[in-house]
């Protein structure tokens, strides 16, 4: 068994799929309509056949409720490897992006913490 | 304003209290989990974010921390007030 997927709830499909794909950098992979919302994935452009990001609506009120309280305390809905975290951090802090935490050496790993804009807060890691 | 002595020395009395403490004056205004992340990785303590929120409550009604929201996030800020003029009067 592989790990092909992994969904983050998002409030807005289509302010994610921006933020995702022209802030960070990600390559949208799929755009399917379903029903209300669509199936949108999106995929590293270093590893286009690699694992897919999908953008989850968060209809359902505990996702709301859990998106809000976890990101009120700071916790990060999911993590993504960077190869320089410094060089990311600032990349990213040009186009805007808020960070909750800059980067931190901690222990063998510095991360970093930043709001996506769609009610999650994303952590960057490097190994 | 006048602090609760016996608080404020029941806060300190605990190293964890005092590391989280030693972390926020390093760098103020953090949230509960990169406060947590510190602790762990950094001290390698091993502690959840419940404890650590327990802590935060013990230093809280000592007046030694304080947590205000920012914009979607609580954030935890070091309140040294309370510590000036503790020993005043032992040490002069």
């Amino acid at each position: 068994m592989k790990i092909i997927v992994t969904s983050l709830f998002v409030q807005d499909q289509d302010k994610a799929l921006e933020f995702y794909s022209e802030k960070l950098g990600f390559v949208k992979k799929h755009d399917v309509p379903m029903g209300k919302f669509r199936w949108i994935t999106l995929v590293s452009p270093d590893d286009q056949d690699g694992t897919e990001l999908l953008l989850e609506p968060n209809e359902h009120p505990a996702a709301k409720e859990y998106q809000k309280k976890i990101s009120a305390e700071g916790i990060p809905a999911t993590m993504f490897g960077v190869a320089d975290i410094h060089k990311e951090y600032e990349r990213l802090m040009e186009k805007g992006v808020k960070f909750t935490m800059e980067p931190t050496k901690m222990g063998e790993v510095t991360i970093a913490v930043f709001d996506d804009t769609c009610g999650n807060l994303i952590q960057i890691i490097q190994k | 304003m006048n602090w609760d002595k016996d608080a404020i020395f029941k806060a300190l009395g605990d190293s964890t209290r005092r590391l989280i403490l030693d972390e926020l004056f390093e760098r103020n205004e953090q949230t509960l989990y990169e406060l947590t992340v510190r602790l762990i990785s950094k001290h390698n303590l091993s502690i959840t974010r419940q404890a650590i929120a327990k802590h935060l409550s013990v230093l809280e009604s000592a007046g030694l921390v304080k947590s205000k929201r920012k914009g979607k996030y609580r954030v935890v800020i070091f309140n040294n007030e309370p510590l000036k003029n503790l020993l005043k009067g032992w040490i002069e």
